[in-house]
């Protein structure tokens, strides 16, 4: 497989342009690395709505579990992909029909035909990525805990969003 | 004009030295990375302090484990290193207890080169036995011989590259592959090379180790230590790295490696590792080091000149017998030194007199400008005797086995004006012949 890159300045545009995402797979357990992200995004200023058919109804980090993307009652700009590689496609085509403008599939996740199908229809794909590392990596952040962000500069602010 | 489809060149060696992990401080401006002399940071609220306590958002707690100064340091060697993450300690025996602490058991062994430091020699052998680690030695001149000493309860190899006391170099390709074949780590001790010389993780090391108290730091005024992970390391392969794999009881259940992915084992290091164990880095000591790594790159390239010009010195003088550096033509590491360290071996050697026990020991009581003393890389040139002092706990054996025999004498070449530094040792070396000939 070819090898993923997205430079810096468009990961940082989504970080600061879009406010509400759809956290596909959400978990409810508090040791989870979904509900780890959730949690971090929700610190940042995003609204974060969780999907998961297991936990519908159900109140996670003050907001309420729908089974569904297409059971969500107000507009989605991001969907964050919380599912095994091979669960993507309908979730992708979920994310279509609610008029998504970003599908993010989480580190390890990764479907190159159903990326290929979301930009065709003029949305923006980030594969195999975590929206709250590459936050704490633009950010900073992550450097404070020793973690190479591999980020060189000469300037004083980092800063992603003003919230 | 930049190609935005595709990754940017990476910047390089010297000014990642300069930058990495060093920007301008976001909340003062300051260019420099201040002295962060604080024991703890303040909480925004209570639920803020719980997301910080459950690792769900990046931020500092408590020095013991996390600092502003020292995490500067930590990713400034990372990046040199070109690793994913590190965490640093107190000093380079703490950092070797880190990594040992994430990855063993009781009654878990790991195999080590027999071509060490005598002080980690003794760690591995000693101390380590307290905890129920066991370590297997294995001369590391046929890299099968870590092949032969895995077993089913062995969790990783350890080796130092360009092995102290000096002139040894291990052939590391082939033994990462015997690691990768039996789904350990391969540690590497990179400490005499540093970064700017050997690269491990290229030649497919998973772990680096560092004592930053030597080359890193440069100076002789402070001590550190290191442990970098590359990223690369698949902990879920198999059942041997339950601490990474497992929920953790001492972290609430938490699954490092599933959580934290390619910086599991360095926040376990941290979380768990520093927290429990306390073998923090003083920021103080992280600043001095901090602001040796900035000249890294020009120091190492003149150790690496002065050490050839005192090892070419040495080998051409009538009062010694052999010289063990890999940069001269006598040496059999010659062709591994241009493989693992093209800008050249280090600065760290040893040598032995035709006097033996006597002339050594001898010579180094009879420097004046080179200082006796237990240490290396330091801008000072540093000279020892191992068998009476780094080596000393060793049995006979060992010290052979080590490079260490009652003949040897260790260098490390510093920074002073070569023709001083070789006019200290004719005077020291004709004192020592005088005196052989008494």
């Amino acid at each position: 497989m070819e090898a993923l890159y997205y430079p810096d300045w468009q990961i940082r545009r989504i970080l600061r342009d879009t406010n509400t995402i759809a956290m596909v797979g959400a978990s409810t357990n508090w040791n989870r690395p979904s509900y780890f992200a959730m949690k971090y995004l929700q610190e940042k200023g995003f609204r974060v709505i969780p999907v998961n058919p297991r936990a519908e109804g159900e109140i996670l980090l003050g907001e309420t579990v729908y089974a569904s993307l297409k059971d969500i009652p107000e507009p989605i700009e991001m969907v964050d992909i919380f599912q095994r590689s091979d669960r993507v496609p309908p979730v992708v085509d979920e994310a279509l029909e609610i008029g998504a403008k970003i599908i993010w599939m989480q580190l390890t996740v990764r479907h190159d035909e159903a990326a290929q199908k979301a930009e065709a229809a003029g949305l923006t794909v980030i594969m195999d990525r975590c929206p709250k590392i590459e936050f704490g990596r633009l950010s900073g952040e992550l450097g404070w805990s020793g973690i190479n962000t591999r980020v060189i500069t000469s300037r004083r602010s980092k800063q992603i969003r003003t919230h | 004009m930049a190609d935005d489809r595709k990754p940017a060149k990476p910047p390089g060696f010297e000014t990642l030295a300069i930058h990495a992990g060093s920007a301008p401080d976001p909340s003062t401006g300051a260019r420099n990375v201040p002295i962060y002399q604080s024991n703890s940071y303040v909480f925004d609220d209570v639920d803020h302090a719980a997301s910080l306590f459950n690792l769900q958002t990046f931020g500092y707690i408590y020095t013991r484990i996390g600092n502003p100064t020292v995490s500067a340091l930590e990713e400034k060697v990372a990046a040199l290193e070109n690793g994913r993450a590190g965490v640093a300690t107190s000093t380079g025996h703490a950092a070797q207890m880190l990594a040992m602490y994430i990855l063993m058991e009781p009654g878990a062994n790991f195999i080590s080169s027999t071509n060490l430091y005598g002080g980690s020699v003794t760690q591995f052998t000693h101390t380590f036995a307290k905890f129920g680690w066991n370590c297997k030695f294995v001369d590391p001149g046929e890299p099968e011989n870590f092949r032969d000493a895995i077993d089913e309860n062995t969790k990783a190899i350890f080796l130092e590259l360009l092995a102290n006391p000096g002139g040894v170099i291990v052939d590391l390709e082939p033994v990462a592959d015997i690691a990768r074949e039996a789904g350990i780590p391969l540690i590497v001790d990179n400490t005499t090379a540093s970064p700017y010389l050997a690269q491990p993780f290229d030649w497919g090391a998973d772990i680096i180790i560092h004592s930053m108290t030597k080359f890193l730091g440069g100076h002789g005024n402070a001590m550190g230590g290191i442990v970098v992970e590359s990223g690369r390391f698949d902990w879920a392969q198999n059942d041997k790295f339950p601490s990474l794999t497992q929920p953790d009881p001492a972290y609430h259940g938490l699954t490092f490696y599933e959580t934290f992915g390619d910086f599991g084992f360095s926040t376990k290091g941290r979380a768990v590792a520093l927290r429990d164990l306390g073998p923090t880095l003083a920021p103080m000591n992280a600043y001095l080091i901090l602001t040796g790594i900035e000249t890294l790159p020009l120091r190492m390239e003149r150790h690496v000149q002065n050490a050839q010009a005192v090892a070419e010195y040495l080998e051409a003088h009538p009062a010694v017998a052999w010289v063990s550096y890999a940069g001269l033509k006598s040496s059999p590491y010659r062709e591994l030194a241009k493989k693992y360290l093209p800008k050249g071996p280090g600065s760290l050697f040893t040598f032995g007199l035709k006097g033996g026990y006597e002339a050594g020991t001898s010579l180094v009581e009879s420097v004046e400008l080179i200082s006796h003393l237990a240490n290396l890389g330091d801008t000072k040139t540093l000279i020892i005797h191992p068998a009476s002092t780094t080596h000393r706990q060793l049995t006979e054996e060992q010290r052979i086995a080590a490079g260490a025999g009652p003949d040897v004498v260790r260098i490390s070449v510093g920074l002073e004006t070569i023709d001083d530094i070789i006019a200290d040792l004719d005077q020291a070396l004709d004192h020592a012949m005088a005196k052989a000939a008494e």
